[in-house]
This record gives C-alpha cells, structure tokens and sequence, in this order.
C-alpha cells in the first residue's frame, strides 16, 4: 500500500457512499439469485471405479439454475443425461456471463476437469466464444441450443441442437383461448427477434383455432432479464382485463407470480411454473431437454461424435420428438379445454396439424402465405418471421 | 541514536503510523475470510479446502494467473473512472455508462473507416473515439455538477442507464447486422483492426492499456502541480478557489480523463472480446471498477492490485462451483465480505489508539499499552 494514502483521508461520509456503492453494486449483479443445489457432481475426485472410461461433461448457464426458465430447463436436462447415461460425470458453472468470462469458463472445464464435451447453453455464448474455443481444442465437442450452426463456415466439433417450441405455444393457446371467456389474452415478450415473434404468433392461431375472435396483446420489456417491467407489463394486461397471460423471457417467475396475485390465469414458459401460480395456471409450453440429452449422452458412450459425422450438426424436433412439451394442466382448466388441447397435440404429433396454413395475414393487412400453401414447423422461412399474424394486439418496432 | 536511524526511511513517521496502512487491510482480509469460511462451512464445504481452491483457480499456475489478468484488465481501466473524480471530491459512479459510450463509439469508428485503413490506424481511431466519447459522457455530469449543482453521483448513475438505451437502441436499429441472428447486434467490424493477445498468452491488450493508463495516472495526481491542484481543490474546494485554482476547469478537466479510461475498456472490449457492439458488452465491469476505486482508497496504482485481486476472486467463481458445489452466488458473497470488510477498516483509520503517535510521552512509558 502507498504511503501516499495520507494525502486523501476517508471521511465517514465518504466511507457511508463507498457503503452505498457496494449495495448498489450487489443490486445490479443480482445478488440474491437463489442457491441452486447441484445434486450429481461427483465431487473433485470421482473414482468411482466402476466405470473406467469416464466421460466429463460440462454444462455453463447464463443465470442461476433455479430460475424457473430457461437455465433451469437445461440444468433439469443435465440432469436427467447424468442419471439416465452410466458413465457421464457432470460439471456445471452457473451465472457465466457472455463475456471472457465464458471462455475462460469452457478452457477451464476443458483443461482441469478434462471435459470431452460442452454445452455452453446460453444463445450469445456462440459467436465468438464458442466457435474461437472449437478451433483452439478441435477433440473436444461443443453443443449449442440455437440451431446457429453452419455446414462448412464453423469448426467440425460444433453442434447445434434447438426446439420447436412454438408447437407447444400453439396448444397453449388453444387452451388459453378456451379458457377465456372475452378472448383477450396477453404475452410478455423480450425481444423482437424470430423466435419470440413465432411463439406470440402461434400462441395466437392456437387460440384463434377454438375462439376466432380471441387477440393477443403483446407488451416488449426489450430485455431478456427485466422484472420490473415484466411486472408492469403484468399489472397493466391485468387492468386491460386481459384473462389469460403468457410470456416468453429468461425467467417467467415475476410474470406468473404477478398475474397470480391479480387473479388471471397464466401459461407458463420454458419450464413448469405451477409452484408460483398454484391456481391459475394453465398449462405451458416447456423444453423438454432430457430426452434430448440423454440420447446424446448415450452416443457420446457409444463412441460416437460429431466430428466423425456419427452426430448430426444440426438437430431440430418438436413436440413429436420430446423436444418439447407440455405442462401438466392445472386445476382450473376445463375438461374441454383439456380435450382440445389433447387432440391438438396428438394432431401435431401426427402431423396432421400445420400451424402456419395459408391465407395467413399479418396484423398490418399484409399476406404472408397465400391460400392453399403452408409451411411446416420446421421451414427456414419460419426461422425469419418479422411480422405479427392477424389477432395479435403490438408491433415490432 | 540508534532507534532513529532504523526508522529513519519513514521520513519522521512514527514506526507505528506507518504500520497503519499495512496492518489495517490485512486485518481486514484476514476477517473477511474467517467470516467467508464460516459461510462455506455452513454451505456445506471445508473451508480450507475451498481456500486451496480458490488460490489455485486464481494463482495457481501461468494459466491461473492469465484466467485472472483477463478479468482484472478491465476493471483496472473502468476503476479510474471513479478514482480521478475522487481526488477532487467527487464521486462518479457512471463507469458503466462511460464503457458502453466507448464502446459504441469504437465501434462506429471502426466501421466507419473499414478496411480503408491499416489496421493499426483503424485500431488508433477507434481507441482516439472510445476516449473522447467516454471521456465527454463523464465530462458532462461534471459539468452538470459545476455549473448547475447537480450531484453528480445521481447524474452519472443516470447517464448509465441512457448511455445503454442509446446503445440498445443502436444495434437495434440502425447499426443491426441482419445476419447475426443471435441476438441484435451491430456489424462486426473488420478483423485488421481486432486487438489481438499479448504474445505467446491468451490475454489481450487491454492489459496493458489498463497498467498504463493506472501508471499515467499516478503520475499525473500525485507527481504533477495539475494533480496537485485537483488534490488541493478535493481537500477543501472554497480554499482552492481563494488561491485562485481554475477548480471548474479541473473538474471538467478530471472528468474528462476519468470517463476515458473507462471509454477505452468498452473500446478493448469491442475490439479484442466481442468484436461487434452488443449487450454483452454491459457486463457489470463498470460497477465492479467502483468497488476496486473504493477499496484502492482511489490509489491509482493500488487500483491496479485490488483488481487483480477481483480478478482473482472472479476467476475463481468456477471451481467453487465445480469442486465444492457451492451455489452460483458463492463468489458474490465472497467478493461482497471481503470488500465490505476493505471498506470497513477504512473508517478505523486515525481511530485505533495504537497506531497514534505519542509524541509527548517518552516511548518506554506506552509499552504497556
């Protein structure tokens, strides 16, 4: 320490705004981010002895991974690879952000667990963390949920692997829209990008598919992680006296608990919030990453990887494929309500049922599928949606 | 005679006045982690194991300490923001919105120029940018402070937040690359101008643009008559303007140069991490610089220890994950003990009996003591 320090003395005062800073600091790096309980790692050394060509795996969250969203559907998936998969030691990071942090986070898994494969599962992780990470270890796999792969541009030890979950958001709005007596529905939406615009748009055809007058009114927080005003924009669908709310944000906690407390039913996102709206949820579209990574976890023992062509780069399903699924209906739905949004998802599963059916206009007047076509789940076109379909109360800009 | 000959390298300080500064912060570390293994032991963990972790993650090894110079090299830059403006009596705590400010104005240089430029002149324009567009935003709650009276703690905390909706806005809009379908961000800019790593290691420049910004500023608050000036207005802000210092100048001046080298870590963090200007950038490394400020007692060169020492600390965030299954928050509580415990210590400066002077008494007669 400098003998210099003499020069400037502390006052109290300024010890008390240093005391202020420090709080305002723990506010901003969200402090209280829960405790999550990591139930498989095998501790530092897991000689276990029983399997002698143990394979690491590593899984880095973005957030806490009791968050009741996304991170949490992916920790739930790790999960379930560990417990499904003989074999696979996990290690896990939570809370990485999508900065060097990150890719210090991945060489360390890499060098000092000797991780084989990773799952850094945050969209921004990819470019550049990710792909720089791949091209400096190239026998170690890296899977990404985004489905941002490129064949030939990106390294050959790079996967992605992502949902169709906006079948999912289609029965929910068929329950939604059963469940709603005036039709009017809400959805709290983060960003204005593809994904986001397709789930508000087929949460909306499924609930035009049982009531044709029901609409959506979207409110944008422009954050992926913003309580406050997904509270706000909660509080101000419950005054519009919209019935039913859904949203797709990081962590749809507020969104729930908020509309619970003002009685509107919720359908939630990402995982299973009925814990935080005990009354009023309906049901919800989830991940269901654990088969997904379970069945990846077996190839990974197999001997199988990406790098040989023995795993496809790129891997997409949706409710079909357990990809994605349903919460369990609350107590609250209607046994109509559950009848059609069963059949909805068998005639999803069966293929009989495409969401995006042509003529489809969007809420501007424009047609975006002429009559007589249709795209299926899994069309590129879909993967570029920039507009809102018919019914849908909001605009993108 | 013999007794003022040992101490005489203490200039007339007393040995004990001089202990001060030494034994105070290491008491305070020394706390801290008593106080951190107690929480670890109720986590669940062994103390001491988590320790050994801990130190191994950070300092370990080469790969260690490089894991902790990269995180470091940041907060070095943005803590200077707060640390200037001290010396005057101010306290800015717009370090965050001075780094997105920077950032954004790299990147619009860099794209700007292109590839028009060798890359080493893109490189200087956009550095030149990120330092003025930095150094302006934290210039103007100075200005704010000087002409009109507005605390410019709640000013620059303000201008975080507009400084990072202007950003939003940006790659949101206008600057939005289409093809980056991850998440809206701007063009990337052209790879003559990334800043690479220092040789033969991972960690990129910023490290030395952080060690020679912090020695610059040494220089100039504690060697020059202008620091001199700045210090004597921070003392007593009326006296300086008897003796007819230019104090709002000096504001103007100090604030400027605090919200440049915050400007310069967004500039860094554009052109050697993310190479495209988005909300990754906007990552806490500017609230964090206020904390290593704080904790440095506004010391540009202890700025330099402390966040390594942060560094260090958030360089071992994962192993106390992976290794002791300790919750994600785990290196967040750390990091708030031990810099509550810093700032704590500071107000028992001049307060413990056994670091004054007796000047008046022989010094056989406070042996008891």
């Amino acid at each position: 320490m400098s003998d210099r320090n003499h020069s400037f003395p502390l006052s109290r005062r300024q010890v008390m705004r240093g005391l202020l800073a420090t709080s305002a600091f723990g506010l901003t790096a969200k402090f209280g981010t829960g405790c999550a309980q990591s139930s498989d790692t095998g501790g530092e050394a897991a000689t276990d002895g029983a399997a002698p060509e143990e394979m690491v795996v590593g899984f880095i969250y973005v957030g806490p991974k009791d968050d009741f969203g996304y991170n949490q559907a992916h920790a739930e998936g790790a999960a379930a690879m560990v417990a499904n998969v003989p074999g696979i030691r996990l290690v896990e990071e939570a809370s990485v952000p999508e900065t060097t942090a990150v890719a210090e986070t991945m060489r360390s898994m890499i060098e000092i667990d000797g991780a084989k494969v990773l799952f850094p599962t945050s969209f921004g992780y990819f470019d550049p963390h990710i792909l720089a990470m791949a091209e400096e270890f190239p026998d170690v796999q890296f899977f990404h949920a985004g489905g941002l792969y490129q064949e030939g541009v990106h390294p050959k030890n790079v996967g992605s692997y992502f949902g169709y979950i906006d079948e999912a958001q289609y029965v929910a709005g068929v329950v939604a829209g059963r469940m709603s007596k005036s039709g009017k529905l809400g959805f709290v939406a983060a960003k204005p990008i593809p994904q986001v615009l397709r789930n508000v748009n087929s949460f909306t055809l499924g609930a035009r598919s049982v009531n044709p007058a029901a609409t959506t009114q979207v409110i944008f927080t422009g954050e992926w992680a913003e309580p406050v005003k997904e509270a706000e924009a909660t509080n101000s669908m419950a005054d519009q006296g919209i019935e039913v709310i859904t949203c797709h944000v990081d962590s749809p906690k507020v969104v729930m608990e908020t509309a619970e407390r003002r009685g509107v039913f919720t359908s939630g996102y990402h995982a299973d919030q009925s814990p935080l709206a005990p009354e009023g949820y309906l049901t919800g579209a989830e991940w269901d990453w654990s088969s997904i990574y379970t069945s990846l976890g077996q190839e990974f023992m197999a001997g199988k990887t990406l790098m040989t062509g023995d795993i496809p780069h790129i891997l997409r399903g949706g409710l079909a494929d357990n990809f994605c699924k349903m919460s369990p209906y609350g107590p609250a739905v209607s046994d109509e309500a559950k009848a059609d949004g069963d059949a909805a998802i068998a005639a999803i599963k069966a293929g009989e049922l495409v969401i995006y059916q042509g003529p489809l206009m969007t809420n501007t007047g424009d047609e975006v599928i002429p009559a007589g076509s249709e795209l299926k789940t899994d069309d590129v076109e879909l993967e570029k949606t920039d507009y809102f379909v018919e019914g849908v109360i909001g605009s993108i800009s | 005679m013999a007794s003022t000959t040992t101490q005489g390298r203490f200039a007339g300080r007393s040995w004990r006045e001089s202990l001060e500064p030494v034994v105070l912060p290491l008491g305070a570390v020394l706390s801290a982690l008593v106080i951190f293994g107690v929480f670890c032991a109720l986590a669940g963990a062994n103390p001491l194991a988590v320790y050994g972790s801990i130190y191994k993650a950070a300092f370990g090894s080469w790969s260690a300490w490089q894991n902790t110079l990269i995180r470091a090299s940041p907060l070095m830059l943005t803590a200077l923001c707060t640390a200037l403006p001290a010396r005057l009596g101010l306290v800015i705590i717009g370090n965050e919105g001075a780094l997105v400010m920077g950032g954004l104005a790299a990147v619009l240089a860099g794209l700007a120029l292109g590839t028009s430029l060798p890359g080493g002149l893109v490189l200087l324009a956009m550095a030149v940018a990120s330092l003025v567009a930095g150094g302006l935003w934290i210039m103007l709650a100075g200005a704010l402070r000087h002409y009109r009276g507005v605390n410019e703690t709640i000013s620059s905390l303000l201008l975080n937040y507009i400084a990072i909706a202007l950003m939003s806005h940006l790659v949101q809009g206008p600057l939005r690359d289409p093809a980056f379908v991850s998440k809206p961000s701007s063009y990337e800019i052209a790879e003559a101008a990334w800043l690479g790593n220092l040789p033969a290691t991972r960690i990129h420049w910023g490290l030395i643009y952080g060690l020679v910004a912090s020695a610059l500023a040494y220089i100039l608050i504690q060697r020059t008559t202008f620091g001199f000036a700045a210090r004597t207005a921070g003392g007593n802000i009326r006296a300086a303007r008897m003796a007819g210092l230019p104090v709002g100048k000096l504001t103007l001046a100090v604030c400027f140069l605090a919200g440049s080298c915050a400007g310069l870590a967004g500039m860094v963090e554009v052109a050697a991490v993310q190479k495209r200007l988005n909300e990754s950038i906007v990552s806490s490394y500017g609230y964090a610089g206020i904390l290593v400020a704080f904790v440095a007692r506004h010391n540009p060169l202890a700025t330099v220890l402390v966040s390594v020492l942060l560094g260090g600390i958030l360089a071992s965030g994962g192993i106390l994950q992976r290794s002791h299954d300790l919750p994600d928050a785990t290196v967040l509580v750390f990091q708030g003990i031990v810099f509550l415990c810093v700032l704590f210590s500071e107000s028992l400066y001049g307060r413990l009996a056994i670091f004054q002077p007796r000047a008046a008494r022989p010094d056989g007669a406070v042996a008891s003591v």
